[in-house]
């Protein structure tokens, strides 16, 4: 087996079971990640001194199981994740398609709205956002889907501009294809192999700019269970309760970094030269 | 040089344009603006007179000349928590934040640029193992979680630094190392292939031959020439190092614009959130000026282009 397919497998698995966990969650989760039970508030993980099998991952200042919400915690980071790369992925890919195909003053506007774009910082374009419409799960996707488009553009702009080269687009345009037609079925295909190992890598970023935005309170408002959210409130407790922000941090690294692999692996595997 | 400083200085109002057009749009266009600036507790006579400041009755272009003029003239608004005008709430706390960004710019360079050259001349041995895979890890590390992790080490196992707040040099140490933990991944790698690159040189081998000491040859002929792809670096990272004061500000408690920001967002303090993006803004696209004149001080080649 090569580095590349090991990649893949390691990382497709790993995916595959925290995807798996995220679908199944009420099925998973030993407890409900909102019930409170103050009695049991701030228990500690199985392995510290007084933490029982019931909480494996301890519980928090609301007496809520950890491990229960860090399962539900993942189906709005990953639903995120996609959504958002799914949206800069349509905006971006137009764009860098239109402006590396037709040139001239299109290419002119797309690539400075990218350039400018790219000039102002991800967090300050939510921040914005979430300052006139509130924080909510569809705002953020569609905040971290307008900050993310630049990348796709970017490449797409570069891989169409080459592809109008070649003879296989030359022959179309000579036998009379319109351009709609010679981006949707010449162009559009060739780009598909970058397209999934950008936005493969692409879905990590999005889900740690996810975690970044609730942690610091402008994703979806708690009580929501998501992995910004549990880190935040963890931070408040770090002295007496560091399990709650560790167990959330070791579950965002883990997710992203699998992701990583992931995409990396298919990357080598698409393109055996790099 | 100079002809070359105007070529940069054109695109500067270009680019302040299109940071005031985007925040006037998201502001005035994606819902109502008298629902974004006053909550729901609004009286009719507070609506009248934000309709008649905003100029909500006006078409929408007049509108936005006159939101131009007002930011030239530096007049964002009064800010709802402090009853002062926004702007000067925020250049209030824009020292701290530019204390905050400077240790963190410096200590990424010390760090990185250190960490980088010793992997390289250590290649493949033990410390370089080390050292890039710290920084590979580094990467995939959300900096939040690092300046929690940091402080339950230092602040709380060890009790050495203070976990929050702003005072000593001993406050800014965590918030500053946390920052920099943005650059300081790629400086290592980034300095590490151009040391080991340029040690392949024609004019290292003649001054190594020479019999120059190693580490004249390193600072001397070696380190000046990698500093061209980390400059270009940091300028292509400096709207993630300012989107990172903000996240680390808000983990460290630090008084800065950042701070300032977020906590704004809950106060419905909108006057101040829209005046720290544009001073934001107005920063980077500055650094990133400063950035590229370095640049062209440190390589001649880029002037004549």
């Amino acid at each position: 087996m090569t580095a590349s397919k090991a990649k893949i497998a390691i990382g497709g698995t790993v995916i595959a079971l925290i995807v798996l966990a995220a679908i199944f969650a009420p099925l998973v989760a030993p407890h409900d990640p909102y019930q409170q039970q103050v009695i049991l508030r701030l228990k500690p993980p199985v392995w510290m001194t007084g933490g029982t099998w019931r909480f494996p991952l301890g519980t928090d200042s609301y007496g809520r199981d950890v491990l229960s919400r860090l399962i539900f915690g993942s189906r709005l980071s990953i639903l995120v994740g996609i959504a958002s790369v799914v949206l800069s992925m349509l905006i971006g890919t137009t764009a860098g398609v239109l402006a590396g195909y037709v040139g001239g003053k299109t290419e002119e506007v797309i690539m400075r709205t990218v350039d400018a774009q790219t000039a102002f910082p991800d967090v300050l374009l939510a921040i914005l956002f979430v300052a006139a419409l509130g924080g909510s799960f569809l705002n953020l996707i569609v905040v971290l889907g307008i900050s993310g488009w630049m990348v796709y553009a970017r490449i797409m702009f570069g891989l169409t501009r080459s592809l109008r080269e070649r003879p296989f687009v030359e022959a179309a345009v000579s036998f009379g294809g319109r351009s709609g037609y010679i981006m949707l079925r010449h162009i559009l295909p060739q780009l598909v192999p970058v397209l999934t190992v950008v936005a493969t890598l692409q879905v990590g970023q999005m889900i740690l700019q996810e975690t970044a935005l609730s942690f610091l309170g402008l994703g979806v408002p708690p009580p929501a269970a998501t992995w910004g959210n549990i880190l935040a409130e963890g931070r408040d407790r770090l002295f007496l309760a560091p399990w709650i922000a560790n167990s959330a941090g070791i579950a965002i690294v883990t997710l992203v970094l699998t992701v990583n692999i992931l995409g990396n692996g298919l990357r080598e595997w698409l393109d055996p030269k790099s | 040089m100079l002809g070359y400083l105007w070529r940069r200085l054109r695109y500067l109002p270009v680019s302040l344009l299109l940071v005031l057009f985007m925040t006037f749009s998201v502001l005035r266009l994606t819902g109502n603006p008298i629902d974004i600036y006053l909550d729901m507790n609004r009286t009719p006579e507070q609506v009248e007179a934000l309709t008649q400041k905003l100029h909500l009755d006006r078409p929408l272009v007049v509108q936005f000349g006159i939101y131009l003029r007002d930011v030239v003239k530096g007049d964002f608004g009064e800010s709802l928590q402090f009853g002062v005008p926004a702007l000067e709430v925020v250049l209030d706390r824009l020292g701290n934040t530019l204390q905050l960004v400077g240790v963190a710019l410096g200590l990424a360079v010390v760090l990185g640029i250190a960490g980088g050259a010793v992997a390289a001349l250590r290649r493949d041995r033990l410390a370089d193992v080390v050292i890039s895979f710290l920084a590979v890890l580094g990467q995939s590390m959300p900096s939040f979680w690092l300046g929690i992790l940091l402080i339950q080490f230092f602040a709380l196992r060890l009790g050495w630094l203070p976990t929050s707040g702003q005072g000593g040099v001993a406050h800014i140490v965590l918030p500053a190392l946390t920052l920099a933990a943005y650059l300081i991944p790629n400086f290592i790698l980034i300095t590490r292939t151009g040391v080991i690159e340029t040690f392949n040189e024609q004019f290292v081998l003649t001054a190594r031959a020479k019999g120059i000491p190693s580490v004249r040859v390193l600072l001397v002929h070696v380190l000046p020439n990698t500093l061209n792809p980390i400059l270009s670096f940091l300028g292509l990272q400096l709207g993630k190092l300012i989107g990172g004061s903000i996240i680390t500000e808000s983990i460290f408690a630090w008084p800065g614009i950042g701070r300032l920001m977020v906590s704004s967002i809950f106060q419905r303090d909108i006057p101040v959130v829209i005046a720290a993006i544009c001073i934001m803004c107005i920063a980077i696209v500055l650094a990133n000026l400063l950035v590229d004149i370095a640049l062209s001080m440190l390589d001649p080649r880029i002037r004549e282009a």
